[in-house]
């Protein structure tokens, strides 16, 4: 690989491996039947690597796991074919298919902890598709299993395996699953967003062990993802798919420097989105020295320092564990800190929420990350608006209602959703109404928790469109919490930096995102995947050099 | 988590604390009992005398079973009874002859005990057995067969379902016999032939809410994304619901499988009575009727003590089946 750097190694490309034709899934949902894939024709050749991109809902998922000849529960095929290697898997029997399925069309699933069986250890669910399809016996499949985990570089290969699940970190399962799929040496491995739950940090370490395994093995794959800088890195050819349809299909290279279609430009777009920064010396909240812990586990807020200046945005950056969402806990007083103090407008603010009046309650409210669960599902949207209105301002009757038009208005809806129900409406629509929510209690601060990563690209650049927008108009602050970089350029005034419950780095957008910067922030920065198809190459290279 | 900081293994450390709690429950409810026992209107000395019932026979009464004595002083005798395994005497004793509690109660809670085992025994692999086949071929005409049969027998009152089985197996066909009277003389393969038709019953009226706890655990596991990854591993139908589902579904079956045995030791008495067992349920009934207090309060301290114990075995067993809780980080 080092020795190639500007060219992705060439691979050999065999004849056809798997062709589908016009193919048609049908899924059922209120005991109706939609289209979910209308049509598609797919063609792979031996190790050669597909990427499938899309937003959710584009049926991705749905025709990569069709190559196995599998449909979820709720699904259906009706038209079209699939045919693998000769063998058409729309009329061939059931145990036929089994067999196929695990040793020579295998799946690596978008969630490591879901998908391995808690009850079970790693290396008894990682042979057991060649013991169970009689390839090999379990005392040879453990000493390839073992060398499977050495060459995706699992730290201890011959002990890890003896572990559970929950017994190894996120990144760690992620491999695990990735040698699970190649033990039976497959023609043909699904992958079905395998980085996407991952911190971007890990994310690089999985993606470099799956290409060089597929490399190694040639094996053909199918890799399905929504990030686009993702699939730059492991594809050779790319298919766009919306609603369904096919959209655009090129090379990778084409594909990123000549996209064709309106639609494929604007998943580019989204990432262009920058937003100049602003400063302000006016401070509205101000976090000072502050440890936190539940209950009498290990801290995991550490002498944490933030300022928030009034209008602006802060973005508290950090992956999972870094301690950022408990940082909105202190704040908010649902988790009171062991030690320093939260200043709100100069004025401390109590430590736990029981202990703040309901002005103070008003002056900040919270957006969650996932909508669908921040509603409940049976308050109508009058309800979930409304509540607050009635709650801090007392509004009742006609002139709730006249606000709550008003409120729908700012974010961009229009009266006719007041007497829908959440599940009425889409994700980004949600999020809206939770936009609106916080906005009715007329705050100062709103605490923005991963507001966009449960959503897609496009919808993700209207939310942050709406956030910035609303700032302009009301002088809103806020602290803006996230582990995407790209949202992070969109959004922030200023960057706060966190890692294991400490501050790294605090400052303005530029000062951060630009060098020299701390270890920490390069590392984490240099981790997020860019669009060129090189990018995986050059930073394993550079790393590499660094560590000699 | 917490736990996971001591030396002590968790699960110990949670079996312990089970332990305790089940013990403070028990403390809790023989006060319960004792109270309630106290709150009952009458005079037990003139209800047991009867016609003999004089002031000085009554007085005399009261001393020789101690209900002269303050209810406090009483409850601690009794729980010094308890703790050295006597039970106190019963109220039918008389001078010269003592009846302690303890030996009334041996031979019936054994008596219970062995029905309830044999009962256990068929009911609960039938039922995890046709449970996992429901499962494996849901909604097929062998799983709606089951649920509709296992649905009927539960149904019906479990007087009707003994007097039905009764009917066809002791008189049409005579195969087993129609009472079950067994003393601590009877060989074992004589008793369990005549605990057949009782251990049928019982079985037909447990068996439907274990078997359908295990088909709906095992169901809802079938979503899971483990289970997804096994059948596009190549899993075969059984080895999934075997080997990936049936692991990780122990900890709300088990707790059902617990509760119906609660049940075969302290809810039986209907069965008892309709084949005339020798069992604690039919003592218990009697005691209550000639106001044997010490008798009564001993089968409620039983009775109580049997849901606690197996309520806590199952717990243990939840907890133990939870790879989480057993191998920590």
């Amino acid at each position: 690989m080092a020795n190639d750097n500007t060219k992705r190694p060439g691979r050999e490309k065999g004849e056809i491996l798997l062709e589908m034709r016009d193919l048609k899934i049908e899924g059922e949902s209120d005991d109706i039947w939609h289209p979910i894939i209308k049509g598609i024709n797919l063609t792979l050749r031996r190790g050669e690597v597909l990427g499938l991109i899309g937003e959710s809902g584009a049926g991705k998922s749905t025709l990569g796991i069709a190559a196995m000849g599998f449909a979820r529960p709720g699904c259906r095929f009706t038209g079209g074919s699939i045919v693998f290697d000769g063998i058409d898997m729309l009329k061939t029997s059931e145990e036929e298919k089994r067999k196929l399925r695990g040793s020579r069309i295998s799946y690596v699933a978008q969630s490591a902890a879901a998908a391995f069986n808690p009850a079970h250890r790693l290396i008894d669910q990682t042979i057991e598709t060649e013991t169970q399809h009689g390839i090999r016996d379990s005392k040879s499949a453990v000493a390839d299993a073992v060398d499977l985990y050495g060459r995706l570089r699992l730290p201890d290969p011959t002990t890890i395996g003896e572990r559970y699940p929950h017994q190894v970190s996120g990144g760690q399962l992620q491999r695990v699953m990735t040698a699970m799929a190649i033990t039976c040496r497959p023609d043909l491995i699904i992958f079905d967003e395998p980085t996407t739950a991952l911190d971007v940090t890990t994310q690089v370490e999985v993606l470099a062990s799956i290409r060089s395994i597929v490399e190694e093995f040639n094996t053909a794959a199918i890799y399905i993802t929504h990030d686009l800088a993702v699939v730059a890195q492991m594809a050779d050819r790319i298919m766009v798919l919306r609603h369904g349809k096919l959209v655009e299909e090129s090379p990778t290279r084409e594909m990123l420097s000549a996209p064709k279609e309106e639609y494929t430009k604007s998943l580019w777009a989204v990432r262009g989105l920058a937003k100049p920064e602003a400063h302000s010396d006016d401070t509205i909240l101000s976090i000072e020295h502050v440890d936190a812990a539940y209950g009498n586990a290990d801290k995991i807020l550490d002498d944490v320092s933030v300022r928030i200046p009034r209008g602006r945005t802060v973005a508290v950056v950090g992956e999972s564990g870094s301690g950022k969402s408990t940082l909105a806990r202190v704040v908010t007083g649902l988790l009171p800190p062991s030690k320093g103090r939260v200043l709100f407008n100069g004025e401390p603010l109590p430590p736990a929420l029981g202990q703040r009046d309901k002005e103070m309650l008003r002056r900040i409210q919270m957006i969650y990350q996932s909508p669908d669960t921040a509603l409940n599902p049976r308050h109508r949207i009058y309800d979930v608006i409304g509540r607050p209105l009635n709650f801090y301002h007392g509004l009742t009757g006609p002139k709730l209602e006249q606000r709550i038009v008003d409120l729908l208005k700012m974010i961009e809806l229009d009266e006719s959703f007041i007497d829908r129900l959440p599940s009425e409406i889409s994700g980004g629509q949600k999020q809206r109404v939770c936009i609106a929510r916080a906005l009715a209690a007329e705050p100062e601060l709103i605490i923005c928790d991963e507001v966009t990563s449960a959503l897609d690209q496009i919808v993700q650049e209207e939310i942050l469109k709406l956030l910035l927008r609303l700032q302009a108009e009301f002088d809103i602050s806020y602290m803006f919490i996230t582990h995407d970089i790209a949202t992070v350029r969109a959004i922030a005034d200023e960057i706060v930096v966190m890692n294991q419950g400490k501050v790294v780095e605090q400052g303005t957008k530029t000062e951060v995102l630009s060098p020299p910067y701390p270890a920490y922030t390069e590392l984490l920065l240099s981790s997020v995947p860019e669009m060129d198809p090189d990018w995986l190459n050059n930073l394993l290279q550079k790393r590499q050099v660094k560590s000699e | 988590m917490l736990a996971a900081r001591d030396a002590m293994h968790p699960i110990l450390r949670t079996v312990l604390q089970r332990l305790a709690l089940g013990l403070l429950t028990l403390f809790i409810v023989s006060v319960v009992i004792s109270s309630l026992v106290e709150m009952l209107p009458g005079n037990f000395a003139k209800r047991i005398l009867g016609q003999a019932a004089t002031p000085e026979t009554v007085a005399a009464f009261e001393k020789e079973i101690g209900l002269d004595k303050p209810a406090l002083e009483r409850y601690f005798v009794w729980v010094g009874d308890v703790v050295t395994g006597e039970f106190g005497s019963s109220f039918t004793s008389r001078v010269g002859y003592q009846r302690k509690v303890a030996d009334l109660i041996t031979p019936r809670l054994k008596n219970t005990l062995f029905l309830a085992s044999m009962t256990a025994v068929i009911a609960v692999p039938l039922a995890l057995f046709l449970g996992i086949l429901a499962a494996l071929y849901r909604n097929s005409w062998f799983d709606r067969m089951v649920n509709s049969a296992t649905l009927t027998t539960i149904s019906m009152p479990e007087f009707f379902m003994a007097y039905v089985l009764m009917l066809f197996l002791a008189v049409i066909w005579q195969i087993f016999p129609s009472l079950a009277s067994v003393d601590h003389d009877t060989p074992l393969w004589e008793r369990i032939y005549r605990c057949t038709l009782p251990a049928l019953t019982l079985t037909l009226v447990i068996v439907a809410h274990m078997m359908r706890m295990t088909r709906a655990a095992i169901i809802n596991l079938l979503a899971s994304p483990y289970i997804e990854m096994a059948r596009l591993k190549g899993m075969s139908k059984s080895r999934v619901i075997m080997r990936h589902a049936l692991p990780n579904a122990w900890a709300p079956i088990v707790n059902v499988i617990a509760f119906n045995l609660a049940y075969l030791i302290v809810g039986v008495v209907v069965v008892e009575v309709v084949f005339t067992y020798p069992g604690i349920g039919q003592l218990m009934v009697d005691a209550v009727r000639t106001k044997d207090m010490p008798v009564v309060q001993a089968c409620a301290l039983i009775f109580a003590a049997t849901y606690i114990l197996l309520n806590l075995t199952a717990d243990i067993i939840s907890i133990a089946t939870n790879p989480r809780l057993l191998h920590p980080r």
